[in-house]
This record gives C-alpha cells, sequence and structure tokens, in this order.
C-alpha cells in the first residue's frame, strides 16, 4: 500500500501507562499516518482513552516513546498538543457548560476587532455560520447546556476540526449521535482524510468502523492485540480479537442480543405498570400518552429533540410540567418530585451520565448502593455486608472493571461508568425501568449482557420503556415502539409492525407532512 | 445575565422606597457621599468578581487592603511616585505568591488565602508597632488623589469607574476574560480546550490583590492617614457585594455590572439605616444582615419570574 510508505504523524513506540492497581497501556505500539483513518477499537477499560491522553499531553507515558513527525515528542500539557496540531474530541464532551455556545466553539480564536478586542458581532456570525454547516441551527449566544447531548456533541466537533489542526482524534464520537448527525460526521471525516489529516477514531460500534476506517489498532488489556487494513478483517474475527476468544467461539454465541420471543400483540395482560396521560410542557411535550405494563419492553422512537429525553424525565418528575398526569399501579404520582417516583417503583437511566448521574467523588461500591439504600435500610441503619453482596453480584454480572469495589468511579473507562450507572438503577429493584440510551458507549460484550438483563428482567415482570438511538436495539428489544416527534406521538409500531423500516417511515412520514401544508405553523 | 439584573433591579427599589419614606435620602449630598464611600469596597469587589468568576475566593483582601493603606501613607514621605508603588508592589507579590502556590499545588483558594489574610495583618501589624505607629501622608499632591473633588465627587469615584470599565471589557471582550469563564465553568474542560490555566489563576489572583492594596491606598490618601484598624471583615463585604450582584459563587458566571450594582445596593442599605437614626451599631449590623437576605431572596423571585415570562 502506498500509505504505509509514508512517514507517520504521531506515533507510540512502546508506551506504559500505570494507574495505581492497573497497568492501563503496556508497550502500545501504533503508527498514524496522514491522510488515513486509523480505527482504535477494544473493550470497555481497554486503554483507548487513556492512548489518546498520552497523545495529547492529558497524560504522561511511565515508559516508551511519543513521535512526532519522526522526533520524539513530550507533550507536557494538552496546550502543547494542541499548537502542535493535534486535535481531540474527548469522550465525555468536554466543552463549559455555562459558556455561550459561540463562546465554547470559537474560546482561543475569537475574531478579533479594534484594540484587539473580541468583536462581539462577528464571533456570534462566524459562530452561526460554522454550525449550520454542521447542521446545528442554534442561538449561538444560549449558554451551551441548553443544547441537546448530541448538539453539543457537534459542537465538540466543529471546534477540534477548526483548528488548523494535522491530526484529529475523535474518542466515540458518535455515542450521542443521531444518524443524521453521524452522517455529518462522517462527511466530515473524508473530508479531513481527502486533505491528508490522520484521523484516530474510537468507537464500539462496529459497522460504523466498516463505513469510514481505513485501518485498525486492537487494543486488549493495555497490549495491542492486531493492527492491520480493516478492509477483509472480518466483523467476527474482529470481535473476537478484541474479546480475546476464539473465533468459533464468537462465531457460536453469534452476536446473541435480546433472546425473548418479541413482539407479540399488545394483549392486554392487566392493568399498566405505568401509565401517562396528556403529559405537556410549552414547546417541548405536546400531549404525550405512554403506558408500559408488567413485563413489557415499550420503545420509544423518533429523531433528537422529538421528546423522548423529555418523556422519560417527566415521568419520573425531573421535569416541571403544564399539564398531564403519571399513574402509577393506577394511583396518581405527585408530580415534580422524582423521591416520589422512585418510592413508586420508578427509575430512571438518565442519558447524560457525566451530568445527572456519576457522582464522580465517590466509589463504585457507593454510586451502585446510592438509590438502594432507603429501599435496604433497616431502621435507617443499612449492613454492610448487605451492600457489598449486592455490588459484587452486579460488578459480575454487568463485568465492570474496576481495580476494586472502592476504586473512585470517575477514575472508570467511560463504558465501566455507564454501567455502574445501570448497575445503580437494577439495585432499586423497580417496578418500572426507564432507559434512556443504556448501552451507550458499552462494548459489543457487555453490551449483549445488558441487552439479555433487560430481557431478563422484563421476564420477571418488570415494565421497561426504552429509548435508544440505535435502531437495531430499539427493534430487537421492545414488545412495542411509540414515534415521537416534536413532542407528539405520531405512531405506534405493534408486532410484526416493528421493524427498522417502519419507524424510519412513520418519522418520514411526518417530515413529508411537515414540509407540506402546516409547516409554518410548527415552525 | 438575568440575574446581574435582579440586584440592579432591587437597588432601584430601595432606592424608590427610600426617597418615598425619607426626605433627606433623594439628595444630591446623600447620593454623592453614598457613591463616595462606596468606591474602595467596588475596586476590591472587582478583582474579587475575577476571582469568584474562575471558581476561586480571596478571603486576603481586607489584610492587604489595611496593608496598602499603611505603606502608601509610610511611602509616600518619598513622594507620590513611591507612596504609590510600596503597596502595589507589596501587595502584588502576596496575590503573586498566593496565586502561585493555588495554581501549582491545587491547594484550596480558601486555605490559601486564609493564610494571606493571617499572615498580611501579621506583618501590617509588626510593621505599625502592633498599631501604635499611625503613619500620617506627608505628601499633597497623594492626598489630593483621595480628596480631591470634580462635579462633587471625589476623584476616587471616577478612578473605579474606569476601572469598572476596564474590567469589564477585559471580561467580557479579551481572551483572558473568556479564560476566566472557562476555568470557573468547567476547569478539566478548560485545560483540555487549551486554555493555560494556571497562569490565569496567577493573573485573576494577582489583580485582586493589586487591586486591594489601591484601595488600601486610595482610602489613606483620603483620610491622610494609614489606620491599621480598618479593613477587618471587608473580604466579606467584597464576597457579599460580588454574590449579590449575581455571580455564581461556585464560578463560571457572572459580570462587573452586577458587582457594582451589589456594592451600591449595600451602601444604600447602610444609608437608609443612617437614615432612620438612632440604632446602636451592633443593632445595625442586624438589621443590615436581615436586608441582605431579603435582597438575595427577592432578586431569585425576580430573576424566577423573569425567566418564565
Ligand atoms: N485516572 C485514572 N485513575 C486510575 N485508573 C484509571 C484512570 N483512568 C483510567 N484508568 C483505568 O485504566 C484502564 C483503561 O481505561 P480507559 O479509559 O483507557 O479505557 P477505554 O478503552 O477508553 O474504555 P471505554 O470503552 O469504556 O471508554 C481502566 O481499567 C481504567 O479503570
Ligand atoms: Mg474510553
Amino acid at each position: 500500500m502506498r500509505r504505509t510508505e509514508l512517514a507517520a504523524v504521531l506515533e507510540a513506540k512502546g508506551i506504559s501507562k500505570r494507574f495505581p492497581g492497573v497497568l492501563a497501556l503496556d508497550g502500545v505500539h501504533l503508527a498514524l499516518l496522514p491522510g488515513e483513518v486509523h480505527a482504535l477499537v477494544g473493550e470497555n477499560g481497554a486503554g483507548k482513552s487513556t492512548l489518546i491522553k498520552v497523545f495529547t499531553g492529558v497524560y504522561h507515558p511511565d515508559g516508551g516513546e511519543l513521535r512526532h513527525h519522526g522526533a520524539p515528542a513530550a507533550f507536557g500539557t494538552p496546550l502543547d498538543a494542541q499548537r502542535a496540531g493535534i486535535s481531540t474530541i474527548y469522550q465525555e464532551v468536554n466543552l463549559v457548560p455555562m459558556m455561550s455556545v459561540a463562546r465554547n466553539l470559537l474560546l482561543g480564536r475569537e475574531p478579533r476587532g479594534r484594540f484587539g478586542v473580541i468583536d462581539a458581532t462577528k464571533m456570534y456570525a462566524e459562530a452561526a455560520r460554522v454550525l449550520s454547516g454542521y447542521g446545528v441551527e442554534t442561538d449561538v449566544r444560549r449558554p451551551l447546556r441548553t443544547l441537546g447531548i448530541g448538539a453539543q456533541q457537534m459542537v465538540a466537533l466543529a471546534r477540534a476540526v477548526a483548528v488548523d489542526a494535522r491530526v484529529v482524534i475523535m474518542d466515540e464520537p458518535t455515542s450521542s449521535l443521531e444518524p443524521r448527525e453521524v452522517e455529518t460526521l462522517f462527511g466530515v471525516i473524508r473530508r479531513l482524510r481527502d486533505e491528508g489529516i490522520a484521523v484516530m477514531y474510537v468507537s464500539h460500534r462496529l459497522d460504523e468502523l466498516y463505513q469510514v476506517c481505513d485501518r485498525v489498532t486492537v487494543l486488549r488489556d493495555g497490549r495491542v492485540a492486531h493492527t492491520g487494513p480493516l478492509a477483509g478483517l472480518d466483523r467476527l474475527k474482529l470481535i473476537s480479537l478484541m474479546l480475546g476468544r476464539e473465533l468459533n467461539e464468537v462465531k457460536a454465541d453469534g452476536l446473541t442480543r435480546f433472546s425473548r420471543d418479541r413482539h407479540r400483540a399488545a394483549d392486554g395482560q392487566g392493568p399498566p405498570a405505568v401509565e401517562a396521560r396528556g403529559l405537556t410542557r410549552r414547546h417541548v411535550l405536546d400531549g404525550i400518552d405512554v403506558s408500559v405494563r408488567p413485563g413489557e419492553v415499550v420503545g420509544l422512537g423518533g429523531l433528537l429533540g422529538a421528546g423522548r429525553t423529555e418523556t422519560a424525565k417527566a415521568i419520573v418528575g425531573a421535569m416541571p410540567l403544564d399539564g398531564g398526569q403519571v399513574l402509577v399501579a393506577g394511583l396518581p404520582l405527585r408530580g415534580g418530585s422524582t423521591t416520589a417516583a422512585i418510592r413508586a417503583g420508578v427509575s430512571l437511566l438518565p442519558e447524560d451520565r457525566k451530568a445527572e448521574g456519576i457522582v464522580p467523588t465517590l466509589s463504585v461500591r457507593e454510586n451502585i448502593a446510592l438509590a438502594a439504600l432507603p429501599a435496604l435500610a433497616r431502621a435507617g441503619v443499612v449492613s454492610d455486608a448487605k451492600i457489598d453482596r449486592m455490588v459484587e453480584i452486579f460488578m459480575r454480572r454487568l463485568r465492570i472493571k474496576a481495580a476494586s469495589p472502592n476504586q473512585l468511579v470517575s477514575e472508570l473507562s467511560g463504558g465501566n461508568q455507564q454501567k455502574v450507572l445501570l448497575a445503580r438503577w437494577l439495585a432499586v429493584r423497580p417496578k418500572v425501568l426507564l432507559l434512556d440510551e443504556p448501552t451507550r458507549g458499552i462494548d459489543v460484550g457487555a453490551k449483549a449482557e445488558v441487552q439479555a438483563l433487560i430481557d431478563e428482567l422484563a421476564e420477571e415482570g418488570l415494565g421497561v420503556l426504552l429509548i435508544s438511538s440505535d435502531l437495531e436495539e430499539l427493534v430487537e428489544g421492545a414488545d412495542r415502539i411509540l414515534v415521537l416527534r416534536e413532542g407528539a406521538v405520531v405512531g405506534e409500531l405493534t408486532g410484526d409492525e416493528v421493524t427498522e423500516e417502519r419507524i424510519m417511515a412513520t418519522i418520514a412520514d411526518d417530515r413529508a407532512h411537515l414540509d407540506g401544508d402546516d409547516r409554518g405553523a410548527v415552525r | 445575565m438575568l440575574q446581574q439584573h435582579g440586584a440592579l433591579m432591587v437597588l432601584a427599589l430601595l432606592v424608590i422606597v427610600g426617597s418615598v419614606a425619607f426626605d433627606s435620602f433623594a439628595t444630591a449630598g446623600n447620593a454623592a457621599s453614598v457613591v463616595v464611600s462606596s468606591s474602595f469596597l467596588a475596586i476590591i469587589a472587582i478583582g474579587m468578581t475575577f476571582v469568584i468568576i474562575s471558581g476561586g475566593i480571596d478571603l486576603s483582601v481586607g489584610s492587604l487592603f489595611v496593608l496598602g493603606g499603611v505603606l502608601a501613607a509610610y511611602g509616600s514621605q518619598y513622594g507620590l511616585l513611591v507612596a504609590l508603588a510600596l503597596p502595589l508592589g507589596a501587595c502584588g507579590v502576596v496575590g503573586l505568591l498566593q496565586g502561585l502556590v493555588i495554581a501549582r499545588t491545587g491547594m484550596a483558594p480558601f486555605i490559601v488565602t486564609l493564610a494571606g489574610l493571617l499572615g498580611v495583618r501579621g506583618l501590617m501589624l509588626a510593621i505599625s508597632g502592633e498599631g501604635a505607629t499611625t503613619y500620617l501622608v506627608k505628601n499633597p499632591a497623594f492626598a489630593s488623589l483621595g480628596q480631591g473633588e470634580l462635579l462633587g465627587l471625589t476623584y476616587p469615584v471616577y478612578i473605579t469607574a474606569a476601572l469598572a470599565l476596564v474590567a469589564m471589557v477585559l471580561l467580557q471582550r479579551t481572551g483572558f476574560g473568556q479564560n476566566v469563564y472557562a476555568i470557573g465553568g468547567n476547569e478539566q474542560a478548560a485545560a483540555l480546550m487549551g486554555v493555560p490555566v494556571a497562569r490565569t489563576k496567577v493573573t485573576v489572583y494577582v489583580m485582586s490583590a493589586l487591586l486591594a492594596g489601591l484601595a488600601g491606598a486610595l482610602n489613606a490618601a483620603r483620610l491622610s492617614s494609614g489606620v491599621t484598624i480598618l479593613g477587618i471583615g471587608l473580604e466579606l463585604d467584597a464576597i457579599a457585594a460580588v454574590v449579590i450582584g449575581g455571580t455564581l459563587l461556585t464560578g463560571g458566571a457572572g459580570g462587573i455590572t452586577g458587582t457594582v450594582a451589589g456594592v451600591l445596593l449595600l451602601g444604600v442599605i447602610q444609608s437608609l439605616i443612617n437614615q432612620v437614626g438612632n440604632l446602636t451599631s451592633a443593632f445595625q449590623q442586624v438589621v443590615s444582615g436581615a436586608f441582605l437576605a431579603l435582597v438575595v431572596v427577592a432578586q431569585r423571585l425576580l430573576s424566577k419570574a423573569q425567566r418564565l415570562s
């Protein structure tokens, strides 16, 4: 191949990095070539994010050497790496939520006016122009936190690409994007590649890798398990490399996810476990009706901003409502209080784990036990042994990779943090569980595990409301799907109707409808 | 932004109420006296605004204010230049040390500047012989810096206004200002975005110390002496003014307009209490505390009402 003859822009030569209790990187060799899209894959906790942070000056390697354009390099800080033309989108959106969208996008290179002072008008115009190229149409003066998490991710992308970079590193950039945004992202990646920029791409969504990546490096437990061209590498083979299991073993398991016999027609078995009627909030929700029966998995479909996350939040009382009612087992739930919802047995796994879920200063054990404590307590006292047992079970079952239960949760890899959150809500033993993107950032192996667990719990009578931008997961996991658009239910799919095509069609139908007569009324 | 307006609205409300209730409140003389006496606190609070937006706190400013005053009075015997350079130099060094310790070691600003508060106060007591020595301002040029008047307002008012304007531009319209917001909003993200975190933090503490020293020097010029007993608890007034002005104590949001409104609000409250008269000073503090609580509640309600509408 022509490319391999090119000199690497950035190269890791035998890089090692140790954290207390774990060797996160163990003699890693990796060369990034100009004009290639290089996939970096591996299980949760394999060391992908750590390697990236070594490349960008966040961590300093304990051993080995970093080479930049062939010369040894040591980046002291992220700023040094940035100056050397290495631009990064980190796994967790790393922007400043309280600052405006425009200031986040342009921080450090704001357009200057007279006297070298920032020209605000120009800055806002520039930001709006850049972002519209990424399909983000919003008032750029608003604080970043008012944007959906997908749109925030696009801002991070735009920011990383706008810098004059020779290397662009993306750590799970698509985990919170919807298909349309993923397409935009891929367009950007291809453009970068054609301009001769080296792109490093981390993702757990394998089909994406095959769409944009040229080469792949597989990390397993901090070591390089494989590196080479991606084309011609079978998908199952790739998985077996990641998991470190034999190919035929993986084949036998297949890609098992949800195993239960799905799509039974709604047969009206008993009263709903939770029922929401006419949930309304100005500009957000427009009279949503949802009900989930015990043992049923109801999927919520729709594009980003359709009101899926908001529906879930409204049900548990985490969002003030202008109208509507939530009934649990036929009894109305007092609104505006998540405590009431949890007590009644309704729990939400939130979408934005960093802002709404993880308590970074607490240990894995404490994070898991947090919500279950009131239920475990007897006369206000909780037995340590009981907690230990529970934590042990979940850590094993979800394969949470941590040095010990007492490790700080913020030290875990992204996917493992997600598993901790999931464990927290499962530990409450709720009657109804609302899952907002439950497998976001979780590796293939654990994903199947999580999905099997959802199945198993539903079998035992748990009602589940499943939100996922992964259509395959939605279709395989849900008995019934409600499609939302602009805060309203626009379609319900049951039985054989539950297919990816039908979901897309239902969304598209409404698009057509929207483009037609009443566009003015909606905008 | 909303919260900053809240302080302005409460300020307007109080002024109206005061004008209706007391004849002697809405006079040019009283207004001038509120503005003049607020200007020193305002200078300190401007520096504090930067510190708090960056997610820190500076408890040393009260002591630095006194130190600045004493050094200015002492230096004034050698001329105007020394009278300004000495306090600014000394306070700048203290600010630099505090900033370096905070930025490099990651120690809590609260502790570091508390140490600064105690250390500087000790230093000041040593210089002044346990407060026995009072340095008088000998230099008329320096004294006029604090006492001279233009259009019925003393020079420090104009200096404060100019500083406030510069601070506003600095905060809103320069890369440094953006870095301050970014660090306060999310320090880790700011570092990953390439913000020079340590340098920005050091700058912020140096600025705060310089401004406190300057306020002390101007105050010495006004009083014609460096008094050692003033300035105790001034850091709390400054913090209160900043927070009343809508700057988040947790950092990341706020602004100079709000701080100026907050300082004036404190001044107006004091003036209203004086209007009532015959209150013992201890009781005055109770009233002003209660007032503060009221103001903060009113502000929250106002900004909530605005957000809903
Ligand atoms: N700051 C830290 N302190 C201690 N251990 C850490 C720290 N950061 C990472 N680790 C550990 O290093 C290992 C590698 O983590 P890393 O975040 O690189 O994984 P990853 O491959 O990015 O996984 P994911 O797919 O879940 O994002 C994990 O075992 C993790 O617990
Ligand atoms: Mg990671």
